[in-house]
């Protein structure tokens, strides 16, 4: 019995840290953002020193086989750097889905060169959570039509897995003929996210499992969404800490006023479960896959509603400062509030786990 | 992360299960928190030590069972008996606080002659710590104790002391040394409630009920040797046991089974046609908190972990208390809400559901939000030991006087 991090982990966690300290500081992180492409090569490659892509790859095809919970433990580094690099869609989801539900061919085909960061992967599965828009994209005879929303990692991906009304996920490449990509721009500009167009597309399916695979995938993005909210909630406290303990009113530093302390402290105790439920979902989804679903649904919904409160009580202590763009305390602020959005709300999917256990009733 | 807790572990879980299905219709029906034991709780506890499923690391010397401390056992047993609906064992002041205290700090004489009478339930504690002008600042208590003939002669007032009526015996700070500073004049005496001179007011709560007292002492005299630690040291003793009383206030299977209760009664409310559970807002309420108590269950676990590895529990042990009541309350105003109507019935109302345990919940509750170390306490603690914020700068000391004439008014927060 052992609640927590492995040695290793704690390992991976501090050299993601120091990796990320030197590669994505604010300065780095303020040009990306600027960027159309925020993706940064440069963090991406520091990644890829410290085998980061290889980390889902099963060891056959030339990765290290490793957890959902070392990715855990990455995303929240992530997070808590505000990295603008590829990872959710491209590092976990891709993997999962093709080593879950690709066929031999598609894994020999991706797999390796995921490992090595040679290509890069975005999913867009954001209509099996929730269509807007009337997004949804039809498979018939062969091939793909319809809208694709919210593709994660979308900029510089060499091809996409998309879920179809079904759950059926597939690969297209980027350059298929019939698929035009339109990027989004979000609060996020850390992120990057896109909008796929398939007009009788041609398409290579993975297997047709009743959605299985696509579930997978809600499952595992949510536990890392979580991870991700995690880090830059993490990193909100910190910095409201320190500022409270330098900037001082009336004479004295405002962190020793109760009214400042009392809002670091409810940040603190509120956030601080937070992290052993997502350890927890990222664990259950390889040692306990029954209980993955509802793990995941607890994690996202709790980080969700946890880490908005935590961002704007965070940027409230920074008082005017907070508010304006020099500290930069909008970039985890705009992160929490992509995590709580993307792959489902804390309402939407707690409404999934209420169904799950069977307290929905049929209508 | 490995949540097995290995084979040696699964045996003892099998063997508590056994014990449990062989004597379950010898276990008391749940006691009320603040009675004194009946004589088949007493018996339960006795077949509890016995067994080592209770005061299990306690010296068997003093009436314990004498097992070397193993936290995965204790949570286990800890666990068994929360899943089976079943008292594990006695839980009261005197257990939690005044064993664990006389065991680090009593005389040989003192463990002898009160452990193993307070572990079985034959003796009852009470606590007296809070006053009426020493709630948060607890170390500002004015009840005093002069010598005199060699005895301790105690005047002056304590609140918040529950099971007073039923209790024998009483731990309690007074003032010993009038000139010394707030925290070293202290002294934390144990003495009969039947001494001459103490009289025990029952204190009605919000709840209707009466879960506390204020007791009173006028010229209460008490021997010499009945201090535990040296004089001036009360505070120090007393604080040895604090830490015990929060632990107690934020135990995650308790949490757990107030929510499968709730998610019962949800299931069971009809609201016209349908069940209190249909309505979409009252179930993602039930979700969220669902959410929030599975939170508090691993972040226990994780807790577990760093002690069996000799690690300080940080901030995840800090929040407890603070978490725990919070989630705890907002469990019991679901209830309420989802009874719509309902809800408000109490007092033994024809209607009324599971005996007014939710409304009582619900009021209990929030004393246990402002008992034990009240939320802004546990904000301070958080903050200043778990995220290293500065401290309140002291103000300058105002005298008696002066207060009195700015009509400062003291605080009446209790640590129940």
């Amino acid at each position: 019995m052992d609640f927590g991090l492995s040695q290793d982990q704690q390992i991976l966690r501090d050299a993601v840290a120091r990796c990320l300290a030197d590669t994505s500081p604010l300065e780095h992180v303020r040009e990306c953002a600027g960027r159309d492409n925020p993706l940064s090569d440069t963090i991406f490659g520091a990644l890829h020193d410290l085998a980061v892509p290889a980390m889902l790859v099963p060891e056959e095809h030339g990765g290290l086989g490793m957890t959902l919970l070392d990715a855990a433990v990455v995303a929240e580094q992530l997070a808590y750097a505000v990295t603008p690099a590829p990872f959710l869609a491209s590092v976990v989801l891709a993997p999962i889905a093709l080593s879950e539900a690709g066929t031999n061919k598609q894994k020999c085909q991706w797999l390796p060169k995921i490992a090595r960061g040679e290509a890069r992967i975005g999913v867009a599965i954001s209509a099996t959570v929730q269509a807007r828009d009337g997004a949804g994209v039809q498979f018939a005879e062969g091939k793909l039509s319809g809208t694709a929303l919210f593709c994660l990692d979308f900029e510089g991906a060499d091809a996409y897995l998309v879920a179809d009304a079904g759950g059926r996920l597939h690969l297209v490449p980027a350059l298929a003929s019939g698929l035009k990509a339109t990027r989004l721009t979000t609060i996020d500009r850390t992120r990057s996210v896109g909008e796929l167009s398939f007009a009788a597309v041609e398409t290579d399916p993975l297997a047709d499992d009743g959605g299985t695979a696509s579930a997978r995938l809600r499952d595992a993005g949510r536990v890392i969404l979580a991870a991700d909210s995690l880090g830059a909630g993490q990193a909100m406290i910190e910095k409201a800490v320190d500022y409270a303990g330098q900037r001082e009113q009336f004479g004295r530093p405002i962190g020793s006023f109760q009214a400042v302390k009392h809002m670091c402290a409810e940040m603190a105790a509120r956030h601080e479960p937070c992290r052993a439920l997502v350890w927890y979902a990222a664990h259950v989804f390889d040692a306990l896959p029954e209980d993955a679903s509802l793990a995941a649904c607890h994690a996202k919904s709790l980080t969700g509603d946890v880490h908005r409160f935590v961002a704007r009580t965070a940027t409230e202590v920074h008082g005017g400062m907070g508010f304006t763009d020099l500290l930069g305390l909008h970039y985890w602020f705009k992160r929490i509030g992509f995590d709580r959005q993307v792959l489902g709300g804390p309402e939407a999917v707690r409404a999934e786990a209420a169904a799950l256990q069977g307290w929905t009733r049929a209508a | 992360m490995d949540l097995d807790y290995g084979p040696q572990y699964d045996a003892f879980r099998a063997e508590i299960r056994a014990f449990i299905n062989a004597h379950r219709h010898l276990a008391p029906p749940s006691a009320t928190r603040f009675s004194r034991p009946s004589a088949e709780a007493i018996r339960w506890q006795k077949l509890l030590i016995e067994h080592g499923y209770t005061a299990r690391t306690i010296p068997a010397e003093y009436g314990g069972y004498g097992a070397a401390p193993d936290i995965l056992k204790s949570r286990i047993i800890a666990e068994e008996f929360s899943r089976a609906r079943l008292p594990s064992g006695l839980a009261n002041q005197g257990i939690s606080m005044l064993v664990p205290t006389l065991l680090e700090l009593g005389t040989d004489e003192q463990k002898r002659r009160w452990i193993a009478a307070t572990l079985t339930g034959e003796v009852v504690w009470c606590q007296g710590y809070s006053e009426p002008g020493a709630g948060s600042d607890l170390a500002n208590l004015k009840t005093s104790a002069r010598i005199e003939n060699g005895e301790f002669v105690i005047n002056g007032q304590k609140i918040w002391t529950s099971t007073a009526k039923q209790a024998d015996m009483i731990f309690c700070l007074v003032r010993t040394e009038l000139e010394a500073s707030k925290h070293s004049g202290i002294s934390y005496l144990i003495f009969s409630m039947d001494i001459p001179g103490i009289e025990v007011r029952p204190l009605k709560t919000m709840t209707g009920q009466a879960e506390f007292n204020e007791t009173f002492f006028t010229n209460v005299r008490v021997p010499v040797d009945q201090i535990v630690g040296q004089r001036g040291q009360g505070w120090f003793v007393a604080n040895a046991t604090l830490g015990h009383e929060r632990g107690m206030l934020g135990d995650p299977d308790a949490l757990e089974n107030r929510l499968q209760a709730l998610i019962g009664l949800m299931q069971q409310e009809s609201i016209g046609e349908g069940r209190a559970i249909d309505n979409a807002v009252l179930r993602d309420r039930l979700v969220a908190l669902q959410a929030e108590v599975t939170a508090m269950k691993c972040n226990g676990m994780r807790i577990l972990s760093n002690s069996l590895k000799g690690e300080p529990g940080g901030m995840a042990k800090l929040s407890v208390k603070l978490q725990s009541c919070e989630v705890a309350h907002q469990i019991s105003a679901l209830a309420i809400d989802a009874m719509g109507e309902m809800g408000i019935l109490y007092h033994r109302s024809p209607r009324e559901r599971d005996g007014g345990a939710w409304q009582w919940n619900y009021m209990f509750q929030l004393g246990l939000i402002i008992g034990g170390g009240t939320a802004q306490i546990q904000k301070n603690i958080i903050a200043e030991r778990g995220l290293e914020m500065p401290r309140e700068p002291k103000l300058a000391r105002i005298s008696d006087e002066a207060k009195g004439a700015a009509g400062m008014q003291t605080d009446r927060q209790g640590a129940a």
